[in-house]
């Protein structure tokens, strides 16, 4: 029973590091860049939902703050990209590296600046049951990460494999030249993506604030979800969503049976595995182009 | 404007291209000297500070600079480099050949290391090593035995030559011999560059399909890299945990890899006074903002300032100044050596369009 128990708070833990992971993959997968501030995007959604429903702040409704927050997030993603990627276009990955990193000590500044350094609980409804059955506690709040991050993963996938803006946008990622060739409007593609990872961060902010108080330094879990993207191999979104799965399982099963001190080395331990033996991850997705 | 008229070949890699040159370097190295005499103790250990943030920035440089290897996790190298010359120094080592060995064992750990990282490229390294960077916290807390683990160790006293050098007590013997390990280092990395290897450096970075091409061992040229890489920043980092007086498992966390990473991007990336510049805004970057918040009143301060000004001033030079400080300098320069023919032209960066990594 014991090890279910730990089974499903890892779980539940997992899907908040695999809905950052995704955040990484989707810009990765169009445009090669990777985000390194996507977890501080997840301490800001967060923060911006305890800013419109904590009535400390601005008191709106749960629900109707919701769509208000993801949109809020969105239009700052997009924002992010028109000012500072795009000014980036056409110069080597390192640069990017550099920004996205810088980008995320601003963030950080700024959240401290507007909502302040102490950790803050949001108001939400998920935070107030526990659903009991055959002598496991999940709290409300797990479940609800849980089925928002099956789901969204799922919708993702599907919008990659069969929507147009998602085609475009694998496309625009493979080859940019071909891609403009072709009528892609790259860079507004690549404008919609960092759009839409903003969105997914905002999920994974308000699910994590759901599960226990937010501070301005939570952005650093996003550093367990680079482990989950990296082991799921970063190109695949199923695959982010499972090397999340796979780092959220081990960290409770780590604490309970290694010595203490060494338990939460378990992540990057497993990380550097998988970059040694299979450096494209568990669900690589390279291919030999064939000649 | 001076112009160079080669006449040999070896007028391409002299030290110094002309007098004037080795003048503007002579002058700067006597006002280095001249420095404790006019500084205070308090403005003295700043300039220590710079320098010694210089060392660590010159190992990255190597590796990020010249190699085009991105690291961070040098933070874990620096932690080594000071644990292995402290760890010595207490078993009786003399300090000058704890300090040398110290070096020596972190650029052999950091070879090692290479050798599967080498696998990795571009953003893939930049994760393994900062998960190296997280993981090495841990590490340090696991062999608690040796080092102290959270409760840290205390740097002793070094004897170079029978002299005791204190930082409190005689902070112009710190600076000088500082100084003399950075003018060695500096030596030590211009040298590299004239030489055939600094040559394969500087190939593998723009290309390293090229560079195989032109018979460079890729793999093994990376490896060197790292492993000379991490023993200047081992260096660097003995250094700092020495200069600190005392320092634990968090003194050299995965924000200093990155702070070190971002000065030299901010001095000038490839350019040995790019570190240097980079140590000088990282050294004195907080005591200018407190200075300004002084002046504004204390109501201007809010915590986790200097990360987020730091922040902002790197996006502004990746967008606006790539090149750093340095390239910013070299612009200038040339806009006064070219006087109306400079173009802005001139520097126009190179574009390329993106191809994923994925299909191969």
């Amino acid at each position: 029973m014991e090890i279910l128990q730990l089974l499903l708070s890892g779980l539940a833990n997992g899907c908040v590091y695999g809905l950052i992971a995704l955040g990484f993959v989707l810009i990765y997968k169009a445009t090669e860049a990777v985000n390194f501030a996507q977890g501080d995007f997840m301490m800001l959604g967060a923060f911006v939902m305890i800013g419109l429903v904590n009535p400390h702040f601005m008191g709106i409704n749960f629900w109707l703050a919701v769509p208000l927050a993801l949109l809020i997030m969105g239009a700052l993603g997009y924002l992010f990209d028109i000012a500072l990627i795009r000014q980036l276009f056409g110069q080597n990955q390192i640069a990017i590296v550099i920004l996205t990193i810088a980008l995320g000590f601003v963030v950080r500044f700024v959240a401290g600046v507007i909502w302040g350094h102490e950790p803050l609980n949001l108001h939400s409804p998920l935070a107030l049951g526990d659903v009991r059955f055959a002598g496991v506690v999940l709290s409300l709040a797990d479940i609800a990460v849980i089925a928002v991050t099956v789901i969204l993963t799922l919708m993702l996938w599907q919008f990659f494999q069969r929507t147009k803006l998602g085609l475009a946008m694998q496309a625009a990622s493979q080859n940019q030249m071909a891609a403009y060739y072709m009528g892609i409007p790259v860079k507004r593609v690549q404008g919609a993506v960092w759009a839409l990872a903003a969105v997914v961060a905002c999920v994974a902010g308000i699910l994590y604030a759901s599960k226990g108080a937010v501070d301005v330094s939570a952005g650093f879990i996003g550093i367990k979800a680079f482990a989950a993207a990296v082991i799921g191999g970063f190109g695949s979104l199923p695959g982010a969503l499972m090397g999340g799965l796979i780092v959220g399982v081990i960290e409770p099963f780590a604490s309970r049976y290694l010595p203490a001190g060494y338990s939460q080395v378990a992540p990057y331990a497993l990380l550097i595995l998988v970059l040694v033996f299979r450096p494209h991850g568990l669900f690589a997705q390279v291919r030999t182009k064939k000649v | 404007m001076r112009f160079h008229f080669k006449t040999s070949y070896d007028h391409d890699i002299r030290l110094f291209p002309d007098w004037w040159n080795f003048a503007a370097y002579a002058a700067l190295l006597v006002v280095l000297l001249a420095l404790p005499f006019v500084l205070d103790s308090f403005f003295l250990g700043e300039v220590t500070n710079v320098l010694i943030w210089a060392v660590a920035g010159l190992g990255l440089m190597l590796l990020t600079g010249q190699t085009g290897q991105i690291s961070l996790g040098h933070s874990a190298f620096m932690a080594l480099g000071c644990y292995t010359c402290v760890i010595m120094m207490q078993s009786g080592v003399p300090f000058l050949l704890a300090f040398v060995l110290a070096g020596i064992i972190t650029g052999l750990v950091g070879a090692l290391i290479a050798i599967p990282a080498l696998r990795l490229h571009g953003v893939y390294l930049a994760i393994a090593t900062l998960a190296l960077a997280i993981i090495a916290d841990d590490i340090i807390v696991m062999l608690r035995r040796w080092t102290g683990g959270v409760n840290g160790m205390f740097a002793p006293d070094i004897t170079l030559f029978g002299v005791e050098i204190n930082r409190w007590v005689n902070p112009e013997y710190w600076y000088y011999m500082t100084l003399a390990i950075v003018l060695v280092v500096t030596l030590i990395y211009r040298n590299l560059l004239r030489s055939p290897l600094g040559r394969a450096f500087a190939a593998v970075r723009d290309s390293e399909v090229s560079a195989q091409a032109m018979g460079i061992d890729v793999a093994r040229t990376k490896t060197i890299a790292f492993g000379l890489s991490c023993a200047i920043t081992g260096l660097g980092g003995a250094l700092m945990g020495l200069f600190a007086g005392s320092f634990n498992n968090e003194t050299f966390n995965f924000l200093i890899a990155i702070q070190l990473l971002m000065m030299i991007v901010v001095g000038g990336l490839g350019f040995i006074h790019g570190a240097f510049l980079g140590a000088i805004v990282i050294a004195f970057l907080p005591q200018g903002l407190s200075l300004v918040t002084d002046v504004l009143g204390r109501g201007f301060y809010v915590p986790g300032l200097e990360i987020g000004v730091f922040g902002m001033i790197l996006i502004l030079f990746i967008i606006f100044e790539p090149m750093g400080l340095y390239g910013r300098w070299l612009k200038t320069r040339i806009w006064f050596e070219l006087f109306p023919f400079a173009r802005r032209d001139m520097f126009r960066r190179q574009k390329s369009y993106l191809k994923t990594e994925r299909v191969r």
